[in-house]
């Protein structure tokens, strides 16, 4: 294999990239706003209500941090499981996934009901809370991937970088069981409660953060007028059929184990049959568009070295990604809660018994679409100020 | 117990003396007269682990079509309606049930549970959901950071989260926006050793008396005696929870 | 050279002459709001210059004995700095602590700081809301303890 040479992304014109990082400074100033109004009304002027308390701006906060820790796995199996394919591509990966979690977080902290108090959760802990352990995890993960990604990038330092791939690849698992036992700790809503929540994010995490790896690498060597050779798309695309696979399983094996508990049938009725619109992002978006299409194109000989099926199975997973967030987060809380279990209830001054409406408000999306600008201008600056792409990639 | 305004005046006047030594007095004085912070002479002795606070309701006597206790509790913690069901903070609330089988219809009223083991403080990061040494479960809003995990947690929907800036709180209810909130079974009552909750006060002026509001571990209390001799029930009794409110006839 | 450092001695001097009265006279001055109940009174819960200095402390510091104890009654309350210091309009209603030129807005306003209590707590004094203020509760307090508690109702 012949020396790799990074350098700094330009763009063909710098005016595309000026544009672009305006075009995404706008969409954050826009969130932002969004974000400001939020807190200064309250969240009344929301979709969120005391019945669905987490709304659209968690499933992008929790969507974008579940792919960060996915992406940094194209790093890990180049320097933990030694993939020289995958070698080169280790910088931007670890780029990549800082950008991903700040910019969840960015969305996470700024739903909070008093944001102007985040130092509290940095000096009180309970340590009884996965949230707690959350905000160590996602801090300590920053912090450890811009180690990584510096090993990787300084010669003098490449003797650290070994280590620091397996404590990066073992806080990553780590960061992904914590977000998963998010709702897996949770014994009150029947959608949860379930161990499985935790493994079944660590594989979301591998589809979702490779789709996007994916997706953006294409557009980066695009942008910067470079060369990426299709057997390298062709090893990273094969990977993510197995991943996508393995979310299918866990999704059937996750509601396999519920159809066969009574007590659950009711939410499996919900998701399955007759939730409405749930039931829809449950059959079409998170099957169909997150799974079945991309398998297709992944493995359809048709499409064995086409880059735009690639590209297009890519962001299939991450719609598909999308609605399987917005299932779990939101479907879960509009499914009520069984307090009384063989009653059904017929008067109730707290909407006991009902399945709650939820529509998300503008505001809610512009500040949820503002985390992934963060995120793209975050790896757009990063990519145009350190030398984290490969001069070229071809095969 | 001496009156409020009790500094007298030479002592005042003593310790100003003039700017300088008031200054110097200041620059010594900060951890000393933090200390002194705790002892006013009027203050009560707090919450005490002799007692668990809890209370019995009896779906029997619940009547229909009634909301003395609910609006009872809004007027003691000064919860407006501002017409937006969907947001609007709600403490108490009336449930109707009727059995899938046996059509049998019950009506009890929701509140928190004050559980022994809360979900609502296992999963608050900073501490602000706690459970009081006497087992109330209430929030702490000074450390609230609005993240909404303790309603997500809650098993029994007890929680609001103030969805609005709000002016002309009660004194016994300071609230505000952005803060989780829920029953604090009249805590500030318990504390000036008043043993009857607004919505007990109520249920009781209507002549249904269907809420009786004690001290689970004095076994002389009336809710212990009735506990005793009566079946009653937790509302998700499977979790384990062991809730500090109880149900009768349910 | 020279002649520049006798000036300078001389604006020191000068300057501290006419600051040094103001500084005193600031801090002698009793910032009480007119028709408030503390107006008539001759010195807060604590001398005028430590509470100046520590009344975020003493607060603090009382909070957390209050909502995760139980301690109420506590010489240090906020409801009574309330009760205490709001001034009264035409109608002897209470006027807002945090309106323009009042108790806590003057000096918050001044040193650009932005007191949190009142996003939780009310700023004026509840006159008989549903019975809930902290004196009559204490009274209640006494009285029961006095009555060695009657089970139950």
């Amino acid at each position: 294999m012949s020396k790799m040479y990074y350098r700094e992304l330009y763009c063909g014109s710098p005016v595309r990239f000026w544009m672009g990082l305006t075009l995404l400074g706008a969409i954050i100033a826009v969130g932002l706003g969004a974000a400001y109004y939020m807190e200064h009304q309250g969240h009344w002027v929301t979709g969120m209500s005391n019945q669905i308390v987490w709304g659209l701006p968690h499933v992008f906060a929790i969507f974008l941090i579940v792919a960060a820790s996915g992406a940094l796995n194209v790093a890990s199996i180049g320097s933990v499981f030694g993939g020289p394919l995958y070698k080169p591509l280790g910088r931007y990966s670890a780029l990549l996934a800082i950008g991903l979690l700040v910019g969840g977080l960015i969305v996470l902290v700024l739903d909070l009901g008093r944001p102007d108090r985040l130092i509290v959760a940095m000096t009180e802990y309970n340590f009884k809370s996965i949230f707690a352990w959350n905000v160590i995890l996602y801090s300590g993960f920053v912090a450890i991937v811009a180690v990584y990604l510096w090993t990787m990038m300084d010669r003098s330092m490449e003797k650290f970088k070994r280590p620091l791939g397996f404590a990066a690849f073992f806080w990553r698992i780590a960061l992904t069981t914590g977000t998963g036992s998010i709702f897996g700790f949770l014994v009150a809503r029947e959608a949860y409660d379930a161990a499985i929540m935790a493994p079944m994010f660590v594989i979301m995490s591998f589809s979702y953060g490779l789709a996007f790896f994916i997706i953006t690498l294409i557009a980066a060597y695009i942008w910067g007028d470079r060369e990426i050779g299709v057997y390298r798309l062709t090893k990273l695309k094969n990977l993510l059929g197995v991943f996508v696979g393995a979310v299918l399983y866990f999704v059937l094996a996750y509601n396999l184990t519920n159809l066969y508990v009574a007590q659950h049938h009711g939410i499996e009725r919900f998701i399955l049959l007759d939730g409405g619109i749930y039931t829809m992002m449950f059959w079409v978006g998170q099957i169909l568009i997150g799974s079945i299409i991309p398998l297709f194109l992944i493995y359809s000989p048709a499409f064995e070295n086409s880059r735009w099926a690639i590209a297009v199975a890519s962001i299939a997973v991450l719609i598909g990604g999308f609605f399987q967030i917005y299932l779990i987060v939101i479907g879960g809380q509009a499914y009520p809660m069984n307090l009384f279990p063989g009653k059904e209830i017929i008067e109730t001054g707290f909407f006991d018994g009902q399945i709650i409406n939820y529509v998300p408000t503008f505001p809610e999306a512009a500040l949820g679409v503002a985390g992934m600008a963060v995120s793209l201008a975050l790896v757009a600056i990063g990519a145009r100020v350190f030398k984290v792409f490969p001069e070229t990639l071809e095969d | 117990m001496s009156n409020k305004s009790d500094q007298p005046s030479v002592q005042r006047r003593q310790f100003i003396g003039g700017t300088i030594a008031a200054a110097g007095a200041l620059t010594l004085a900060p951890g000393v007269i933090l200390h002194a912070a705790s002892d006013g002479d009027k203050a009560t002795s707090g919450a005490s682990s002799k007692h668990r606070w809890g209370m019995l309701i009896d779906a029997n006597k619940c009547a229909d079509g009634c909301s003395a206790c609910v609006d009872a509790c809004n007027s003691e913690h000064g919860l407006t309606d501002l017409g937006r069901p969907e947001t609007d903070a709600v403490w108490i609330r009336p449930v109707k049930l009727r059995d899938k089988q046996t059509g049998h219809v019950d009506r009890l009223v929701m509140m928190c549970q004050h559980c022994e083991h809360p979900p609502c403080v296992d999963v608050c990061p900073t501490n602000a959901s706690f459970k009081r040494i006497d087992g109330v479960v209430l929030v702490d809003r000074h450390r609230c950071i609005g993240c909404r995990y303790c309603m997500m947690a809650c098993p029994y929907k007890a929680r609001s989260f103030v969805h609005e800036a709000l002016s002309e709180q009660s004194v016994a209810a300071p609230r505000g926006k952005g803060c989780v909130e829920s029953c604090t079974l009249c805590v500030h009552r318990i504390d000036a050793g008043e043993m009857q909750t607004a919505c007990q006060e109520a249920c009781t002026k209507e002549g249904h008396g269907a809420i009786v509001f004690g001290d689970l571990k004095d076994p002389n209390s009336e809710i212990s005696r009735m506990l005793k001799s009566h079946n009653s029930v937790q509302i998700r009794a499977d979790l384990e929870l062991n809730t500090g409110v109880r149900y009768l006839n349910l | 050279m020279r002649s520049s450092l006798i000036s300078n001695r001389l604006l020191i001097i000068l300057l501290a002459a006419l600051l040094l009265p103001a500084m005193q006279a600031f801090a002698e001055s009793r910032y009480v709001t007119k028709n408030s109940k503390a107006a008539s009174m001759e010195s807060c819960v604590a001398p005028t210059d430590v509470i100046r200095r520590n009344h975020m402390d003493f607060l603090q510091h009382s909070r957390d004995d209050t909502v995760r104890d139980g301690v109420r009654g506590l010489k240090y309350s906020l409801s009574e700095c309330i009760d205490c210091h709001a001034s009264r309009d035409a109608k002897g209603q209470g006027v807002s602590v945090t309106a323009e030129g009042e108790f806590c807005q003057a000096c918050h306003g001044y040193v650009a700081v932005s007191p949190a209590c009142f996003q939780c707590h009310r700023t004026t004094p509840e006159e008989n809301g549903s019975g809930n203020s902290l004196g009559y509760r204490l009274d209640a307090h006494s009285r029961a303890l006095d009555l060695q508690q009657p089970a139950g109702r």
